[in-house]
């Protein structure tokens, strides 16, 4: 579905070093798949999906989509491919199947074969009630599934949402999944970018996280998981006393305390297998571990007690903070 | 429960899709559905105002000028005189604004242009169809004015009836650098600051109100290299019926200049803005 190898984007900056967006991306999409780019505001992931929907020429690198050149046949692909952008970019001015009719000209579509698939459509996005309605009516969380109900007009194959659920409420992300879901069964692929862990979680089968501009680590989400972190996360917060010095008390009781806070590359990550740790963040402390009970146990037969204490299970977040150092959440 | 690919395939089909023959029209369609929605807000500028300089100015100043025996053409009111002006300015008013401004706003503001930039349609395609929209713009624009200067008894010749396209041909030679402008600012401010220092000034300065003779010659040297002054030009002698076949080559030949530099400098400003 795609294939990118090196991918570079520089802007040009006035009178200044250029600015990298994308330094060196290679990804393979595979066709049925959910797959996720994850990372922080400014990592890079806008700008890749920009190049893959063919609206931004990569600086350096090749990009194939659909089997073909995106440097060469870029019209081509964006009339097999559909767009969902962060900010909708509908017409809030036009009504609902209005939009549906400009955006069906733009892929060369006749009026009657339009139509038809607009009443189709805005069933999947459960808005067949709001047809005549004018965009700028509907809440954040219909515009969306608008957004992406529009982007299926030219029946793709390939859709790229960028941020699907920023901005919404919890239920209408839900809905949103939902809906997702159930293109993927349909069996469209989907690419979209996220800097939620658990959007990445429900819906990808497999993601990159980009940080900087270039692909830290691949795989599924579990992999991801077991590759950088334990089965569990045990928070601690304590009410009282420095968190450096309680982290070093409690890295005691681990077989092989290593270095937080600075962040190793992936590969030195990995091969130091650094998977029971603690990391020190500005209100707790989390503990990987498998047995988070256990941990617990020791911790309060050691008298390092927290005010709070709570196992879960690891999440890409953990992953995120493995492997850069920082958490998503700034 | 409906699905969304074609019913007989489990994948969705993509046979039918495909770039649309004439893309351009696409996007005019998009913008002639949107202007349906809008055209009562265009009026104001489009169409009374012109009406209203042309009935303040001409009426009232053009009995004081009448009476002055400053007669700017000889056995002519200055209310004839100004009619023709007016026509090209009027056409200059909606290219430049429908251009720079709209074209600063689908890029920037309410963005418009992000929909067909992500289609099959090139930057180039988009530029044509909003620029065949304004084009639409300005000949309606221009046929309103001039019919009711016409009905006023102020064209004296049958060339008078090639004043609306000459207008269109002015408005164009605006409209085309104006989008290249459009979607290069950054800033609102730039946008506003070309109408404030360029359309203004052309306004007042190439033969609209006055004869350009009657300017410094500095002031006249510029209107003559600007286009409005060939379209001003072009629409009084016509509406006069006063128009040497060389003149009007001369004055058609400098504004599908300026329309076609304009237009290759738009073509490469809205590939490197639409697509980066």
């Amino acid at each position: 579905m795609i294939e990118a190898r090196g991918l570079f984007k520089r802007y040009p900056s006035r009178g200044g070093e250029p600015f990298t967006a994308v330094a060196g991306i290679d990804l393979d999409v595979r066709p049925g798949e959910c797959f996720g780019l994850l990372g922080p505001n400014g990592a890079g992931k806008s700008t890749t999906m920009r190049m893959i929907g063919c609206v931004s020429r990569p600086t350096a690198g090749s990009l194939s989509i659909l089997g073909l050149d995106a440097a060469v046949h870029g019209a081509a692909i964006r009339a097999r491919i559909g767009v969902v952008p962060q900010d909708d970019a509908l017409d809030s001015e036009l009504t609902v199947a209005e939009n549906f009719l400009v955006y069906g000209r733009y892929f060369g579509l006749g009026k009657r074969v339009i139509r038809e698939r607009t009443t189709r459509l805005l069933e999947f996005a459960q808005l067949a009630d709001k047809a005549d309605q004018r965009v700028d009516t509907l809440s954040g969380g219909m515009r969306r599934r608008l957004a992406i109900a529009r982007a299926m007009i030219n029946e793709p194959v390939l859709v790229l949402l960028d941020e699907p659920t920023t901005g919404l409420d919890p239920q209408a992300r839900h809905v949103l999944w939902e809906r997702l879901f159930r293109l993927k069964r349909e069996g469209v692929t989907l690419v979209l970018t996220t800097h939620y862990m658990d959007e990445a979680e429900q819906l990808c089968d497999r993601l990159v996280v980009i940080d900087g501009g270039q692909v830290v680590d691949a795989g599924t989400p579990r992999e991801l998981i077991e590759r950088h972190c334990t089965r569990e996360v045990l928070e601690l917060r304590y009410d009282s006393g420095d968190l450096a010095d309680l982290a070093a008390r409690v890295r005691g009781g681990l077989a092989q305390p290593t270095e937080t806070g600075a962040a190793p590359s992936p590969g030195v990550q990995q091969a130091l297998a650094v998977r029971e740790r603690v990391e020190i963040l500005p209100d707790r402390l989390l503990y990987y571990t498998d047995d988070g009970e256990a941990a617990l146990a020791d911790i309060h037969h050691r008298a390092l007690s927290p005010a709070t204490a709570l196992v879960r299970r690891a999440t890409l977040e953990d992953v995120f903070l493995a492997l850069t150092g920082r958490t998503l959440v700034d | 429960m409906t699905t969304l690919a074609a019913p007989a395939a489990p994948v969705p089909a993509t046979a039918d899709t495909s770039v649309p023959p004439r893309p351009a029209l696409a996007e005019l369609s998009y913008r002639m559905l949107l202007y349906r929605r809008t055209w009562r807000r265009t009026l104001i500028m489009s169409f009374v105002n012109p009406l209203l300089f042309f009935a303040g100015i001409g009426i009232g100043l053009g009995r004081l000028v009448d009476h002055s025996g400053g007669d700017p053409l000889p056995g002519v009111s200055y209310l004839a005189y100004l009619a023709p002006g007016l026509l090209a300015a009027t056409a200059m008013q909606t290219g430049a604004l429908e251009s720079g401004f709209t074209a600063y706003q689908s890029l920037r503001m309410r963005p418009t242009y992000r929909a067909p930039a992500a289609s099959p349609l090139s930057p180039a395609d988009v530029l044509d169809g909003h620029l065949l929209f304004n084009g639409f713009r300005i000949l309606t624009s221009c046929l309103a004015f001039f019919a009711v200067t016409a009905a006023a008894g102020l064209a004296r010749s049958p060339w008078a009836l090639l004043a609306p396209f000459a207008a269109l041909l002015t408005g164009l030679a605006f409209a085309a650098p104006f989008f290249a402008g459009g979607v290069l600012a950054t800033r609102q401010g730039t946008v506003q600051g070309m109408f404030r220092f360029i359309i203004m000034p052309l306004y007042l300065f190439s033969g609209t109100y006055a004869p350009v003779s009657r300017f410094p010659e500095p002031v006249r040297i510029l209107a003559y290299a600007l286009p409005l002054w060939h379209g001003v030009q072009l629409c009084r002698g016509l509406t006069f019926g006063t128009l040497s076949a060389p003149a009007a080559a001369e004055h058609v030949g400098y504004l599908l200049a300026v329309t076609a530099a304009g237009y290759a400098f738009a073509r490469h400003a809205y590939a490197a803005r639409l697509h980066d």
